[in-house]
């Protein structure tokens, strides 16, 4: 069933009378890797958030080209810092296919390949509460990535790793979108948006600024804030 | 591990779940307290294969529990409270068994000198002039109903008494335990006295007055009013407890080679 | 201090001799305990995570009565059960007053809000830390509860440790629904309270120095089945 195109609306995230994210009008479509950027507390979370439908709308809409019971089935989302269960790493890996119903011996299985293609196969008995930072980051993208969803968001997910774990990380991400993974990304990382990106979505005090393929973005941005934003500027 | 105490539970499940016979008895804690009933129990047992359980309990609260029906009969000593409960229609009738005697019990030294009293209006008479500390059971149990009905006589009212009267609201171990703390005088059965393990000062200082005799009746709970209870079991205690049998072990029973209850059934 | 001495002396000679008496006690004592125990735990605890991941209106409300239900006098829980299970009754039928079963019913009644309310304490701050994933994961509500009361398991077991700590020990409201019958529903506090009564303080120190060590032991294996110091990790 096709999930795209996502159309937001007017769409508006609030929490506690202060606007997060929004009015937001936006169209994705159904291919390659969407990186969004923009200063701190520019609504880069909150916009994610909001596409992924774990923010509740206070105003417009967002729909999916298929119904949302369908579209939650699907996704995908890798947090800034993730959510270690209190269970071992495979364990972890493996918890998503165990609420859909996989046999506890099946997604044990699928769980170790996983765990093996992110590079934690040396410690998939650990609990995972005793990972490091970027194993975190390892095992939470496996961990969404297991269920092969259509779509997968990701939130600075190299925002505290070191060089190699982010290339790792980056690795096995090049490698979900060629395999079909609509990827939309948010990162503080200029160097990594201009290896990843198809199309970048530049977000400034809650709303887009600008939204446009990678390579007309990076050869110049229209908007002034786009400008002093790639400067390496502060961009209040 | 997990398979022991497996085990030990149904073990312990099946051990109460046995096939005897059993009913409930509301006793006193001046009944039990006399350690009678370790004689009585196990020899109702043998011979009529039943288990009676005991409820002990003061005589008030024996009385209700046969009001409302969750004991099956009752065995306690207060003549009036008895008649007013068969009177309710809640037992079927009163079956005297046996009596023991009440006993005052004070410090060695008897600072109120009630050990020379001629009767026992006396020994109280004295005991409130002296304003000397006195435990009362003050639990509305047939003990306590009988040192009211002793005070009157000797035309004392409790509700002028001063600190000196401690009303206590407990059993006959208990209070006799607070009397022991306190030093106090006290008036209790004498089997209780006699089974009593923490005596310290405390000594039987007067005795003997007819008036102090204690009759033990049993009422089995009215079947009409209670349909559940084990009326026939009831009755069959009954006709035991009234038995030779049961008068060599009454009668028998001693402590310290005193004798402690006269029983005194008659064959209807 | 003889007594003490006395208490001390007699309770090692009822241990060694296992004497009937004493075991029969203390069998029922665990049996009434560990059974009142395992219906409050599986009515407290996934009421507890009930309580955690489902908003409702009158959810603040609930948690403070929980909360305040911890104070409720066990005496006062024996006295309302005996209401209701005495033959003039509501709930006389049953025929349960003066059995075992009543006692474990006093006993769950008042170890229920005690379980809930410590596990939800613990089952909320887990729940922090697990929201955003489990909501991103697309969990019914029974599979957010079950992850809660799987993976705080640990917690859990504190929390029914606390239940069983003010079980074991208590003695109004067993005493009351229970009767003290000799053996029927004669438990370890019971018979404590009987012989101090009596005036049998030896007797009554052997019984607390069992029920002492009873306590102490049960706490000490279920914290060993749960490998908590072995693996060091909560």
């Amino acid at each position: 069933m096709q999930m795209f195109p996502l159309e937001a609306k007017q769409a508006i995230v609030r929490r506690k009378g202060k606007v997060l994210a929004g009015p937001i009008d936006l169209t994705l479509q159904g291919q390659g890797i969407t990186i969004v950027i923009g200063p701190n507390g520019a609504g880069k979370t909150s916009l994610l958030k909001m596409l992924h439908g774990i923010a509740r709308l206070h105003g417009g809409s967002l729909t999916w080209a298929c119904t949302t019971a369908e579209a939650q089935k699907r996704q995908g989302f890798v947090f800034q810092a993730p959510v270690m269960m209190r269970r071992s790493v495979v364990e972890n890996i493996a918890y998503p296919l165990r609420l859909i119903g996989v046999s506890k011996a099946e997604a044990r299985l699928r769980a170790q390949d996983w765990a093996g293609q992110v590079g934690l196969a040396h410690v998939v008995k650990l609990q995972a509460t005793l990972l490091s930072g970027g194993e975190r980051q390892k095992l939470a993208l496996a961990r969404a990535l297991i269920r092969d969803p259509a779509v997968l968001f990701l939130d600075e997910p190299c925002a505290s790793l070191d060089g190699r774990a982010t290339r790792e990380i980056e690795e096995i991400l090049i490698r979900a979108a060629a395999n079909g993974t609509r990827l939309i990304m948010s990162t503080h990382n200029m160097g990594q948006a201009q290896r990843l990106a198809d199309e970048v979505i530049f977000v400034l005090h809650g709303k887009i600024q600008e939204f446009s393929p990678a390579e007309s973005f990076f050869a110049g941005p229209e908007t002034k804030q786009g400008r002093a934003f790639l400067r390496g500027d502060i961009v209040e | 591990m997990k398979r022991t105490l497996i085990g030990v539970f149904a073990a312990v499940t099946l051990a109460t779940s046995s096939l005897a016979e059993e009913m409930k008895l509301a006793v006193t804690t001046s009944f039990h307290n006399s350690g009678l009933s370790d004689i009585l129990l196990p020899a109702i047992k043998d011979d009529l294969g039943l288990d009676v359980q005991l409820l002990v309990v003061g005589t008030g609260q024996a009385l209700r529990l046969g009001e409302a029906g969750d004991v099956d009969a009752i065995l306690v000593h207060s003549k009036n409270a008895e008649q007013a409960f068969l009177a309710g229609g809640n037992g079927t009738h009163r079956r005297e068994i046996m009596y023991n005697d009440f006993v005052l019990i004070g410090p060695k030294g008897d600072a109120a000198g009630i050990g020379a009293a001629s009767d026992v209006t006396v020994a109280l008479q004295k005991i409130a002039e002296a304003e000397a500390a006195f435990v009362s059971r003050g639990d509305d149990s047939g003990t306590h109903k009988k040192e009211l009905g002793l005070w009157a006589s000797a035309d004392l009212n409790v509700e002028e008494f001063g600190g000196w009267y401690n009303s206590v609201g407990a059993g006959m171990g208990a209070a006799l335990n607070t009397a022991s703390g306190m030093n106090a005088y006290i008036m209790a059965d004498r089997a209780s006295w006699l089974n009593f393990g923490n005596k310290q000062d405390l000594s039987l200082l007067f005795a003997g007055d007819p008036v102090l005799f204690n009759q033990y009746a049993y009422i089995p709970v009215n079947p009409e009013k209670h349909p559940h209870v084990k009326n026939i079991l009831a009755e069959m205690l009954e006709a035991w407890l009234v038995s030779d049998r049961a008068k060599t072990l009454i009668d028998g029973y001693q402590i310290n080679a005193e004798t402690l209850f006269v029983f005194n059934a008659s064959q209807k | 201090m003889s007594d003490l001495w006395g208490g001390l002396t007699q309770a090692f000679w009822l241990l060694a001799t296992l004497d009937a008496d004493l075991v029969e006690i203390s069998l029922r004592s665990l049996q009434v305990t560990l059974t009142a125990l395992l219906v409050a735990s599986v009515l407290a605890l996934p009421f507890a995570a009930f309580l955690v991941v489902r908003r409702f209106r009158m959810r603040r409300m609930t948690i403070a009565v929980l909360n305040a239900l911890m104070g409720l006098p066990p005496v006062v829980v024996g006295l309302v059960v005996y209401v209701f299970l005495s033959r003039s009754g509501p709930f006389g039928v049953f025929g349960l007053l003066f059995t075992p079963s009543a006692m474990i019913i006093a006993q769950v009644i008042i170890i229920v809000p005690l379980i809930a309310s410590i596990a939800h304490q613990s089952l909320r701050e887990l729940w922090s830390d697990y929201h955003d994933l489990l909501i991103s994961l697309n969990t019914t509500q029974f599979q957010r509860i079950q992850a809660l009361l799987w993976d705080g398991r640990r917690a859990l077991l504190t929390a029914a440790l606390a239940g069983f700590g003010r079980a074991i020990g208590e003695v109004g409201a067993i005493m009351i629904v229970g009767g003290n019958i000799d053996h029927a529903t004669r438990v370890l506090t019971t018979a404590i309270a009987l012989e101090t009564g009596k005036g049998d303080f030896a007797l009554a120190l052997a019984l607390g120095f069992v029920l002492i060590a009873l306590a102490v032991s049960v706490n000490l294996l279920i914290h060993r089945l749960s490998h908590t110091e072995s693996e060091g990790r909560w």
